[in-house]
């Protein structure tokens, strides 16, 4: 996995608030879920750095931190990009080709699922179920919904987010 | 005592209160077969190995049950060998084995494997499961640990044995269900964290998937090169373990075969006997101790001979490593003996020597790799091999020797004989008590107390003061490094003042090191092995014809011929070292 893909960038205001979370929570009983969660908002994932910080912080090791943070689904160790993908593999949209909605997505970026672009304008994730079953195969940018997708149509909604970046064509 | 009774397979027994069903079923002569259990290390009713069937109040009850966690309960029913209960075994074992790489026959546990003994208890179908291709890299890049992950069976006893126990806790479990195993955070190498190389994973691993990086064709190669005078010299636990690999009864003192295994492995090779250097690590610690006292020096001076303990303070406490004795080990002493004075004594070119140490540790692997311990400039290691107790035993067994039925021989000399002293420092509390020794006679040439029996145990941590000519010694050992971390932490907290303290990182010292003999489950869970051999060490100390260090007659000579005096410039030069902060972050 290229869980490093991005270089760390954390600010001095996300340490100190990561700080106080850890503050809040250390005396708790079990507070290595809630301190993980909290240390995912302020960073929009947990990487080596910041998790290194909540293990010191609650005095556990480092092995522990990775242990739960790698057996939940909900936390990432990869940085999210400006434009986050997400891709509905529930029932109803796996019935209308959801898998291959995904394979072009990660053909036309160049990633994985669960993955970030180098340039950090896109990450890939897939889901279970937006409630749009109705609109199958469904795919998601930040809180715009695609519905009724082909493979042929993605090219074009990838190249709108990367025109208003002023970039280049996937 | 509160107690329970209770029936297994219809035989009645009476229990302690809080006994699980697997020790009330040793109470009955039956043994559960356990994978994940393992006694002070790991219960975590995981494997689901030991399932049992149960009544309570004359009800069958709902489901297996595993006996490994659950209590013993007053008019319970347990039976441990239905058709249920064979057939939960058999699938478990089927699905252990569905992902389990089973190369056996090369494999190093080949024989006196955990799971191949179940697998052939149980009658079962290795290929009934088929899995998905899941491949782990093996992890060799450490100088003393093997991680294959294609073998584990997430049976979690070295990840307890790290945390619980060592809680050094650089190995964890990964990810969830199909895809778990074990490994460093951010599934880095063990070589980029900081692990200490105390082997007690190894130890603890029922199957293959933990070894120690073995040298043993280093040292065939060396053996079939006429240019090079290989040496062995066996570490003072050695003889308490080695012939367990050989199927003597455990506790059986083998010190006689030993030097007459190892010259059987080819034309040449020398058996020299290491409690000498650590009667000679006594001689400058016990006189570093005086120094220190007398003059105001660091205190408590710690003991720095077991190589996984001068890694934990390296990496944990590095405020602490003034505190660590300057003396080396007694393996780095002897390679420097070998290098320096037996070199010029016997005229072989020290690039010549092949040094091979036998020890029960797989710390001193990297030790033999700290630059701190080359000499002749920088051109050579004082010591070129150190090999594991195990490894040992694979070289005499590749080369047939009949070790069981071998005649007693001596060691070579010049570096032949020990005192008590030395024999007792692969016990835990025997460098302290060795130190002891020969510090009191040092102080008090009237001082008449041998046996120093406060501090071998059996308590975790033990602390004695001594009053010896007018001064009063505060000392204290302990072994584990969990045990070592409370003690440590109890001095910083200025709660106690010791002179001296004596740390083993392996709990129970060398006798349970990381390279000592496998035993499995059924013995460790029922039986004190460390005991065992720790008496055969006290049993030699006991009938030694010299009990302190100071008496030896090779002590008397290296320092007649060559050393003069504990302390003196030639001993600092070759029998002292320096230590380095290493930090506690993965790399």
């Amino acid at each position: 996995m290229a869980e490093n893909s991005l270089a760390f960038k954390g600010t001095p205001a996300q340490e100190e608030q990561l700080l106080a979370v850890i503050a809040k929570n250390k005396e708790l009983p079990g507070a290595l879920l809630p301190v993980l969660h909290e240390a995912q908002e302020i960073y929009g994932y947990l990487p080596l750095e910041v998790q290194q910080m909540v293990a010191d912080g609650l005095g556990i090791s480092l092995s522990e931190v990775y242990g739960v943070a790698t057996f939940y689904s909900r936390f990432s160790l990869t940085p999210k990009g400006k434009h986050k993908i997400s891709v509905c593999l529930g029932t109803a949209c796996y019935v209308k080709g959801a898998d291959k909605i995904l394979a072009e997505v990660e053909n036309k970026l160049g990633i994985k699922s669960g993955e970030c672009t180098p340039d950090g304008l896109f990450s890939i994730d897939s889901c279970r179920c937006v409630g749009a079953c109705g609109l199958a195969p469904v795919m998601m940018i930040d809180e715009e919904v695609y519905g009724k997708l082909t493979p042929k149509e993605i090219g074009a909604i990838l190249d709108k987010y990367i025109a208003e970046e002023g970039g280049e064509q996937a | 005592m509160e107690t329970v009774n209770l029936k297994i397979n219809n035989i009645p027994v009476e229990v302690p209160k809080g006994y699980t069903i697997l020790q009330a079923a040793k109470q009955a002569n039956i043994e559960i077969p356990t994978l994940c259990y393992l006694k002070d290390i790991n219960c975590i009713g995981a494997c689901r190995v030991c399932m049992v069937e149960a009544k309570q109040n004359g009800r069958p009850m709902r489901g297996l049950i595993a006996a490994c966690v659950y209590p013993a309960e007053e008019g319970m029913e347990v039976f441990t060998n239905t058709p249920a209960v064979i057939k939960s075994r058999k699938t478990t074992i089927e699905l252990l084995l569905s992902t389990h790489q089973k190369k056996c026959l090369s494999c190093v546990r080949n024989n006196h494997c955990e799971l191949q003994k179940l697998a052939l208890e149980y009658g079962v179908d290795e290929d009934r499961f088929a899995s998905e291709d899941m491949t782990y890299e093996i992890d060799e890049q450490s100088p003393y640990i093997i991680r294959n992950n294609n073998k584990c069976v997430q049976c979690m006893r070295c990840v307890a044995a790290c945390k619980n126990v060592q809680t050094v806790s650089v190995i964890g479990a990964i990810k969830r269900g199909y895809q778990v195993h074990v490994g460093s955070p951010f599934d880095k190498s063990l070589n980029d964290s900081p692990c200490v190389g105390c082997g007690q994973c190894i130890v603890s691993c029922p199957v293959g998937a933990l070894t120690e990086k073995s040298d043993e064709e280093r040292v065939w190669d060396a053996i079939n090169d006429p240019e090079k005078v290989v040496m062995f010299f066996t570490a003072p636990s050695i003889k308490a373990t080695l012939g367990e690999c050989f199927d003597l009864p455990i506790g059986t003192n083998v010190e006689g075969k030993m030097p007459a295994a190892i010259r059987r492995l080819g034309e040449g090779v020398k058996a020299f006997n290491m409690d000498f250097t650590a009667d000679l690590t006594i001689m400058e610690e016990a006189n570093e101790l005086i120094q220190r006292i007398t003059t105001g020096g660091t205190l408590p001076m710690f003991t720095s001979c077991c190589p996984g303990w001068v890694k934990f303070v390296e990496h944990y406490y590095p405020d602490f490593i003034p505190n660590l004795s300057t003396c080396k080990s007694p393996q780095a002493m002897f390679g420097a003996v070998l290098k320096g004075y037996y070199a010029q004594k016997t005229g072989i070119d020290p690039n010549k020597m092949f040094v091979v140490s036998v020890i029960p540790c797989t710390a001193k692997k990297f030790e033999c790799t700290r630059p701190q311990l080359r000499s002749g400039d920088g051109d050579y290691d004082d010591v070129d091999v150190a090999l594991t107790t195990r490894e040992l035993a694979r070289m005499i067994k590749r080369a047939h020797i009949d070790f069981a039925d071998l005649q007693d021989e001596d060691y070579d000399l010049p570096f032949d004989k020990a005192s008590g002293g030395g024999v007792i420092f692969g016990a835990t509390g025997g460098v302290l008590e060795a130190a002891l020794r020969t510090a009191a006679r040092t102080l008090d040439g009237e001082f008449k107390k041998v046996d120093f029996e406060e501090v071998r145990g059996p308590e975790a941590i033990r602390e004695v003061t001594y009053e010896v000519a007018g001064i009063q010694v505060k000392v204290a050992v302990t072994s584990g490094l969990g045990n070592a971390r409370k003690l440590l932490e109890k001095i910083k907290a200025g709660e106690a003042d010791y002179q001296m303290v004596e740390i083993m990182a392996c709990p129970g010292g060398c006798i349970n090191g990381g390279g000592q003999p496998l035993q499995s489950d059924s013995v460790r869970n029922y039986m004190d092995y460390k005991a065992l051999r720790s008496k055969a060490l006290y049993d030699q100390d006991l009938a030694s014809e010299f009990r302190c260090s100071d008496e030896s007659p090779v002590i008397k000579m290296i320092y007649d011929e060559y050393f003069e005096a504990p302390g003196k410039e030639k001993s600092h030069k070759y029998l002292h070292t320096s230590y380095v902060p290493r930090g506690n972050k993965m790399t």
